[in-house]
């Protein structure tokens, strides 16, 4: 049972004066762009609420965040289902789980433009491992400059290559945590496979499967970098991401006052969502 | 039996490919890799590692990522043990708004950020300085910290922390000999996540920074390009980013399960 304390905050003190000077400053700097209109010069009119009507009614905005949306959605319907596979698969002891989990975790460490220069030349055709396999071997027309499904793949091939791993990690530490009394239980019991794992194995899971949905979400809805140094959102505007059109807007265009809002509207979504996943993640443990 | 362990060896096939294709490319002039496919370099070339080697653009591009990644990875941490203490042991005043506040600067895409930080910084002088960037990272390292170690503080008995008292040890006596040690495994996942946020991510890095404090990966989309197409030398570049990380795996492989899981297994 935690005690009451007050003069805990005085711990959590360093945390709160960093994290808000990063944070509130940049955030209300935001916010300021969001309602005013510039013409250069720092000279800013006032606009009300008009960007954040004009974003949330916007073609361009909707397209790029129903491209968002299946994005994540594709992400997590391939990650975690892989995921919870590979670690179901994976051996419990040994020399081997170091290796495994050495190697699966290497992905992850990569800066992120790495990521997406590595594997722009890997799906290059003639040169790249990837484009010369499918163009060459399999006689597959495969070619993400010119072809927006041949792009989306790829897109994704990268992500579910980069990220998997945390989904398997985190499977994996959930089922090493099942002591061997409860198979021998199953066992005695005759449970078929399927038994075991949907009433031993996922309950088990569920609290490390909640922090991986929720980072993965989280992670796969703010994408930047990665598609960005991959396909650059082409080709058009087919891997356009909200957070690439955002780029575009704020540097491209350098209409400060839209994309400070179309910001705003990305981050509301993004908490908005998270929120849901975290009150569903902390509701058991109030119990 | 047997037959299960073909998913994760076909698994890590996978995922060694594209890396063993980018160290393959790194031997390789760049004529060589533009001439068509091969599996194996045909005429082995360390030219490409020389010139990251001797030029100094290049290698001090390295030199300021690890500065960095290091500064940001202490000052994550030092903040983040006190906090994750209180959070783990008392219940104060909107204890649990203030952590779902923190966690949400986790969820806040870094590409919203990149301008205010630009502003923000360069007001307080700081901008193109190494801490600039460590400063910039613990937006997102401060409360994963707080978060993985909390996790792991939980899992302590809160009689160590009464039997310590009993014994007359003062608090931070108590907290640097003897609880520090216990949550140790903790305090290394953490420092790994810092290390790996830190390390990979760019878009904060490249707008805090100019020449001075620019990381690795920011000269590599600079070289990328002025200088057309470098094949050869942006894989060796990109090989040699790939090593801290793994170096900084193999430390904590016995704990990484646990860690990702952030300690609540």
């Amino acid at each position: 049972m935690k005690t009451e304390n007050q003069k805990a905050w005085f711990f959590v003190l360093p945390v709160l004066f960093l994290v808000a000077f990063n944070a509130l400053v940049p955030i209300m700097t935001v916010v300021n762009y969001s309602v005013q209109e510039t013409f250069g010069n720092n000279l800013f009119f006032w606009q009300g609420l008009d960007w954040f009507e004009q974003i949330l009614r916007s073609d361009r905005f909707h397209a790029a965040l129903g491209r968002q949306f299946l994005f994540t959605g594709m992400i997590l319907a391939i990650e975690i289902p892989l995921g919870i596979i590979i670690a179901l698969a994976m051996p419990r002891k040994g020399i081997w789980v170091s290796v495994c989990l050495v190697l699966m975790a290497l992905p992850m460490l990569i800066p992120w433009n790495v990521v997406g220069a590595m594997w722009n030349i890997f799906a290059l055709p003639k040169v790249g491992m990837l484009g010369y396999f499918m163009n060459d071997v399999l006689g597959v027309r495969y070619d993400m400059t010119q072809d927006p499904l041949a792009a989306w793949i790829t897109i994704i091939v990268m992500d579910v290559w980069h990220w998997t791993s945390l989904v398997v990690l985190l499977c994996y530490a959930g089922l090493v945590s099942i002591p061997d009394a409860y198979y021998q239980a199953a066992k005695i019991d005759g449970a078929s496979p399927w038994k075991v794992f949907r009433y031993i194995q996922l309950p088990k899971m569920k609290t490390v499967l909640t922090i991986a949905i929720l980072l993965r979400f989280m992670d796969s809805f703010n994408i930047y970098t990665e598609p960005f140094v991959l396909t650059g959102g082409g080709p058009g505007n087919s891997t356009t991401l909200l957070s690439i059109d955002l780029v575009k807007i704020a540097l491209g265009q350098f209409d400060l006052g839209p994309a400070a809002a179309m910001s705003l509207i990305y981050f509301a979504i993004t908490l908005l969502v998270s929120w849901l996943f975290y009150t569903l993640m902390t509701k058991d443990d109030q119990k | 039996m047997r037959k299960r362990a073909l998913i994760p060896i076909f698994y890590i096939i996978f995922l060694m490919l594209p890396i063993y294709w980018l160290v393959a490319m790194s031997f390789k002039t760049t004529n060589d890799i533009l001439a068509g496919f091969s599996l194996f370099p045909e005429t082995v070339t360390l030219d490409n590692y020389r010139v990251i080697f001797t030029d100094p653009t290049w290698y001090w591009g390295y030199i300021n990522s690890i500065i960095y990644v290091s500064l940001n990875t202490v000052i994550s941490i030092c903040v983040a043990l006190p906090a994750a203490y209180a959070f783990s042991r008392y219940r104060f005043l909107g204890d649990k708004q203030l952590f779902f506040w923190l966690l949400t600067n986790r969820m806040a895409p870094a590409a919203v950020f990149a301008l205010p930080f630009f502003q923000l910084y360069s007001s307080v002088g700081l901008f193109d300085t190494h801490l600039a960037v460590a400063l910039a990272h613990c937006l997102f390292n401060i409360p994963l910290a707080v978060w993985i170690l909390e996790g792991f503080m939980g899992g302590v008995p809160k009689e160590l922390d009464e039997t310590a008292y009993v014994d007359g040890y003062s608090f931070p006596r108590f907290f640097v000999t003897i609880f520090l040690p216990t949550i140790k495994a903790g305090v290394g996942v953490a420092a790994f996540f810092c290390f790996m946020f830190s390390w990979v991510e760019l878009l904060l890095a490249k707008t805090l920074t100019a020449v001075a404090a620019k990381p690795i990966a920011a000269t590599m989309t600079k070289t990328a390009s002025s200088a057309g197409y470098e094949l050869g030398l942006l894989a060796a570049a990109g090989t040699l980013t790939i090593i801290p990380g793994a170096i900084v795996i193999y430390f904590v492989r016995n704990y990484i399960a646990k860690g990702f899981a952030l300690g609540r297994v």
